[in-house]
């Protein structure tokens, strides 16, 4: 593979139950193009996560994924409140969802370091009112 | 076992996938926290929940599950079994309560990942 493929979606804030489309999507996309199922099934839970984080606090975003000769890289964009402090979010437990989103089988604290679990590389860049940017690769 | 002995120790109603029946299954979950499901789960090919919306089929499909068992008789909606029949996995749904519907698979001989936490 020369050039990097990148598949990009816009995840929709509004609607709860779409989220996760786009993941879904990347899981058809890389099994067609012949990813190894282990591989395909960490990216696909980690950007899953994201997706749903996307939702929940941010009223969507963008994700970005682009396939290369050594990884797949996950980039997800959104302009939501931000992340105050990003150690304290890592902690598994640690969820500022609504209720709400409990009870939809979410907010238990387990996305962001689901997310770093599942991938080799992981970094959030995030300013309080501007939004958050969080990169994920994972290798082959 | 088969998802078809699955479906028969729990009285359970196939809602979806039937023609996947005879798959042969090794290990099962339980949970209603679907974050859970997505941190721990590994290589169960079955999920038993309460929990119904669109976010379970979704979670399944993201671990690479092959079936899906609602407990309490719940229902899903035609757009979760629309979803569900995308990705060609099998739902049942069975009046047994988790805790009994659990048990039940466990001691015919159906077990989980057997890892443990903390």
């Amino acid at each position: 593979m020369a050039e990097p493929l990148v598949f990009r979606f816009e995840v929709d804030g509004d609607n709860f139950t779409s989220a996760g489309q786009a993941s879904v999507q990347v899981k058809k996309n890389l099994r067609e193009l012949g990813v190894d199922p282990e591989t395909i099934r960490r990216v696909s839970i980690a950007m899953y996560e994201g997706e749903i984080n996307m939702v929940i606090h941010a009223k969507g975003g963008v994700a970005e994924v682009i396939v290369s000769d050594e990884s797949v890289e996950i980039i997800l964009r959104d302009s939501g409140p931000g992340i105050a402090n990003i150690e304290q979010a890592m902690q598994e437990g640690f969820s500022t969802a609504p209720d709400n989103v409990r009870s939809l089988g979410f907010g238990a604290g387990m996305g962001l370091p689901n997310m770093k679990r599942y991938t080799d590389y992981m970094h959030i860049d995030s300013v309080v009112g501007e939004g958050t940017t969080i990169t994920m690769k994972v290798n082959f | 076992m088969t998802i078809n002995t699955i479906r028969d120790l729990l009285g359970a109603e196939v809602l979806c996938g039937g023609e996947s029946l005879d798959r042969e299954i090794h290990s099962a979950c339980g949970s209603d926290m679907m974050s859970d499901v997505l941190a721990y789960v590994k290589d169960q090919a079955v999920l038993m929940t309460g929990l119904v919306n669109a976010q379970v089929i979704r979670t399944a499909e993201m671990m690479d599950m092959h079936c899906i068992v609602f407990v309490r008789s719940k229902k899903p909606s035609q757009d979760m079994l629309d979803l569900a029949a995308e990705s060609g996995m099998v739902i049942l749904t069975t009046p047994r309560r988790m805790y009994e519907a659990c048990g039940i698979l466990y001691s015919n001989g159906l077990k989980g990942n057997g890892e443990l936490n903390g």
